[in-house]
């Protein structure tokens, strides 16, 4: 308690912390897990093991690993860009990086459903040009989880990018090491855990998409289904068991993805020898 | 204001940071606490301070027992060691603070306020730094609007955590003797926390030195270094030459001419200035040679080789006097013989 | 000779940190693309789809009592959660960052928990506790309160989903801080209240400010959490993300785009001043 004694207030700041994380958050969330104790193992086992179910845990399991691994390519350019380069407009670009983050997701997923649809803007030109279909497809999902994951790899990547060291960078090089031998062994290996847990983020969040998601996606169960709205859906049809085992399978699916990150920062954080 | 500790004991968790010290700092005195990092020196600052709490004993402040009293009423002047300046406000503004947040009755008026805020700039010498915002100061002179603002308060004791510790080497110089000279000024019962000897022995009237927790001796500069109390004082205090009776060292520390009848320990430390160089001829055997040698200005350190009996070289430092050194006209590799003038022996 | 090596150093050193230019370009050209095809395109598609049949018929489809009730809905939303949370956000970091105790860091992580739950799933809790099923359902119903699909659900589940933004921006920040600043105020003779009014808030308000920002543009833009609880009832229980979801599903693009606009324009400042933020704490 080497602070506790002089610093004031520690009992009413702690207090109305934790009684108000336990009133919004712990107590409802717990509501959860104690609703799912009045189904039996055997019901709980029979929900998610319906094949509607399993399918759309893999249409958001899928879709939102491809989005993140795409998310992070474009992430690291552009996150190598905007720290590396100047250009104009460079600030503008910048600050749009967030847009994601601040734009209500049902905003994002009209817009998105409305440039890809078969008759849109983009939707179109895909169509007359490869002849591929977006928008109410699971590749529009795809496509709403992209825009969603953008800032979470650009905003990881960017800053360990801003740090590093540049002098590594001229000792290789006066060692001898050309661009690309610098870039994959001395650049890459520093980035790598940011752009682990950037992807890992960017999947986490994925799974639970929903508002970007239901416009573009087609939401054709067994092949354009997410989870999310599965859970809406028996929602709405007043199936509270269902629902309630689903949302708990997802819950502990996000609590074991929370874990893994937390694990990768621990590990960056100790490769870089902060720890 | 004269300052009592009794007993005074601190753990943070396993590890005891201070382990039952009693000090007494009469009023007035310029007082260091010197000691290695993590020896507990900043913990018993920040005790008498009021900003940790002590896990057993009492402070007490001019007879006053003000161990529960809070920092706040304390009256006691604190320079942190990365100075806290409020980065948001002015140099003004900062030395302002303590006058401007006592209770409406004690409060000066905002004249009184300006006009002590300037005096204590003047003081500092940088009032006219009074506009600008702590992050366009250099170092020193935000040491000096640190210490100006807890003068503001008027406290019976200054309290200052690594004055100098984050100074270049020539600032650091100019400051210590400021310090000295402001204490002579203000007269005002002043502790200040470091690591480094010398700057300890420079600035203060009165050395404690701590180690592990515990108080190893206190005493005046000339005290602590003429007669250390024991084997870490005598290390930590200058440079020391150390030696081991019951090693071989026995037979060669008499034939450099201490006589080891009246030995009082086992290991004697001699201080480099102690021992006295003078220049062999090459048919004399002797097992001391010249290695290198450095000028330290004044004076020069001579870094003498040694033959070990069992072949292990040791070097032995030994100080002199330019000019001394000079006459002797000594190249590397001279052979040498040594005279100890004085040791101190330890167990 | 001695000359040329240095020279050739030089370019070497050079060529270490500068990508050659059809590199830079590539890769510009790349990173621009992929924004102005993910990021601008959508934005400007907003504006352009909520003007697409003129001026009078974006206002009308802005002035239609259903468009207003829900914009005040949301307003309504945002002015109550947005503080709560604040409040929280300052007692939170405080306690975790000036003082050492048992369960510090799972308290950490306990803050952060809402961030990892999908919204819907932040919806369902509350159906579960007070819905017509739920665990107060019966005497809710009993005594007549609304939660779910009324307002207290709507504001119950926003508070859910922006619980942690506050916290999260001022932690990392206070912990970095130190409190040797506040120490000094309080050796000075400051109050508890002086100490933080004068000198941590000052010192955090940025930060501050950015949170309050983050946490307002998820509180007026919430679509998972507030469509589980909400029901949908037009006029009634519909904030514009809703009444935007409501209108595209009836084929109302302007309606739908009307609303989308007012989000988007909510967005774009707050962009705008996340970036401004973002300077001024550079700037410190």
């Amino acid at each position: 308690m080497s602070q506790s004694n002089i610093m004031p207030g520690f009992k009413p700041a702690l207090g109305f912390t934790v009684v108000y994380l336990s009133l919004v958050v712990l107590i409802p969330l717990s509501t959860l897990v104690f609703n799912s104790f009045q189904l039996s193992w055997d019901d709980y086992v029979a929900i998610i093991t319906h094949k509607r179910v399993l399918a759309s845990f893999r249409v958001s399991f899928m879709a939102a690993l491809i989005a993140a691994a795409i998310a992070s390519f474009f992430g690291v350019v552009v996150a190598w860009v905007l720290v590396r380069y100047t250009f104009a407009g460079k600030r503008f670009f910048h600050a749009l990086i967030d847009l994601p983050f601040a734009l209500p997701t049902a905003v994002a997923g009209i817009v998105l459903a409305t440039i890809f649809q078969p008759s849109g803007f983009l939707g179109k030109l895909l169509m007359d040009t490869v002849g591929v279909q977006v928008a109410f497809k699971p590749l529009g999902i795809v496509v709403a989880l992209i825009f969603i994951s953008i800032p979470f790899v650009v905003r990881t990547v960017e800053p360990v990018l801003l740090e590093f060291d540049t002098s590594m960078e001229e000792a290789a090089a006066s060692m001898g090491a050309s661009r690309v031998q610098i870039f994959s062994k001395i650049i890459f290996p520093n980035i790598f855990p940011a752009i682990l847990t950037g992807f890992a983020l960017s999947f986490a969040r994925g799974v639970g998409e929903y508002g970007s998601v239901i416009f573009i996606a087609g939401n054709i169960p067994y092949v354009s289904e997410v989870v999310p709205l599965l859970i809406v859906t028996k929602l709405e049809q007043y199936d509270m068991e269902g629902a309630t085992a689903i949302a708990l399978s997802m819950l502990v699916v996000s609590f074991l993805l929370l874990f893994v990150i937390n694990l990768l920062q621990l590990w960056a954080r100790k490769r870089s020898g902060q720890l | 204001m004269s300052i009592l500790l009794s007993n005074i004991s601190k753990n943070f968790g396993q590890f005891s940071a201070l382990d039952h010290v009693n000090l007494e700092i009469p009023e007035g005195e310029l007082v260091a606490l010197l000691g290695p990092s993590g020896c507990g020196k900043t913990t018993l600052l920040r005790i008498i301070a009021g900003l940790e709490r002590a896990d057993e004993g009492r402070v007490l402040l001019n007879g006053e027992d003000v161990t529960d009293e809070h920092v706040r009423n304390r009256g006691i002047g604190f320079v942190f060691q990365h100075y806290a300046l409020f980065r948001h406000m002015t140099v003004f503004d900062n030395v302002a603070f303590g006058l401007r947040v006592k209770p409406r009755k004690l409060r000066p008026s905002e004249d009184q306020i300006k006009e002590k805020v300037h005096a204590l700039l003047n003081l500092v010498q940088l009032d006219w730094l009074n506009h600008r915002f702590p992050d366009q100061l250099s170092g020193g002179q935000r040491q000096r609007i640190a210490l100006a603002r807890a003068l503001a308060v008027e406290p019976s004791v200054l309290l200052l955590d690594e004055p100098f510790g984050a100074l270049d080497a020539s600032v650091r110089k100019d400051l210590r003797l400021w310090l000295r000279h402001l204490h002579h000024e203000l007269n005002v019962t002043t502790i200040f926390v470091t690591h480094d000897q010398e700057e300890a022995m420079e600035v203060a009237s009165q050395i404690v030195v701590l180690n592990h927790g515990k108080i190893e001796q206190k005493g005046s500069p000339s005290e602590i270094y003429d007669h250390p109390s024991n084997d870490f004082v005598s290390r930590f205090i200058g440079q020391t030459n150390v030696f081991h009776l019951e090693k071989d060292d026995g037979v060669w520390l008499k034939s450099a001419g201490m006589s080891l009848d009246d030995a009082r320990g086992i290991t004697a430390h001699v201080r480099p200035h102690n021992i006295a160089v003078v220049k062999q001829s090459d048919s004399v055997s002797s097992p001391v040679f010249l290695k290198d040698w450095q000028h330290l200005g004044a004076t020069i350190r001579l870094e003498l080789g040694r033959d070990g009996l069992n072949g292990s070289g040791k070097i032995i430092y030994a100080e002199m006097p330019n000019e001394q050194f000079k006459q002797l006209e000594l190249a590397k590799g001279d052979k040498v013989a040594l005279f100890i003038k004085h040791a101190h022996w330890f167990n | 000779m001695s000359a040329v090596i240095q020279t050739k150093n030089n370019t070497k050193q050079q060529a270490a940190l500068h990508d050659p230019t059809w590199v830079r370009t590539g890769l510009i050209a790349i990173a621009l693309g992929f924004i102005v095809l993910f990021l601008c395109l959508p934005l400007g598609l907003v504006l352009f789809e909520a003007f697409s049949k003129g001026w009078t018929a974006y206002w009308s489809a802005l002035t239609q009592p259903d468009t207003q009730a829900a914009l005040k809905l949301t307003l309504l939303t945002a002015l109550v959660t947005v503080p709560l949370n604040t409040v929280f956000g300052i007692a939170a970091a405080w306690a975790i960052t000036r003082f050492e105790f048992k369960g510090k860091s799972l308290l950490t992580t306990l803050i952060d928990l809402p961030f990892s739950v999908s919204p819907v799933i932040s919806g369902v809790i509350f159906v579960l506790l007070f819905g017509a099923q739920g665990v107060f359902g019966e005497w809710l119903m009993a005594h007549d309160v609304k939660i779910i699909f009324a307002t207290p659900g709507i504001i119950l589940a926003t508070l859910f989903v922006t619980f942690p933004f506050v916290a999260r921006q001022l932690i990392p920040l206070m912990q970095e801080m130190g409190n040797e600043e506040e120490e000094a105020a309080l050796s000075l003779g400051a109050s508890g209240w002086k100490t933080f009014f004068q000198i941590t808030l000052p010192n955090i308000k940025w930060a501050l400010l950015y949170g309050v920002l983050l946490c307002n543009a998820r509180a007026m833009g919430e679509f998972g959490a507030v469509s589980v609880v909400s029901g949908h009832i037009r006029g009634m229980t519909n904030t514009l993300p809703l009444h935007v979801e409501v209108s595209y599903n009836d084929y109302d693009v302007v309606g739908a785009f009307a609303g989308a606009s007012i989000l988007a324009g909510l967005a774009i400042v707050t962009l705008v001043l996340k970036s401004l933020l973002e300077w001024k704490q550079s700037d410190r």
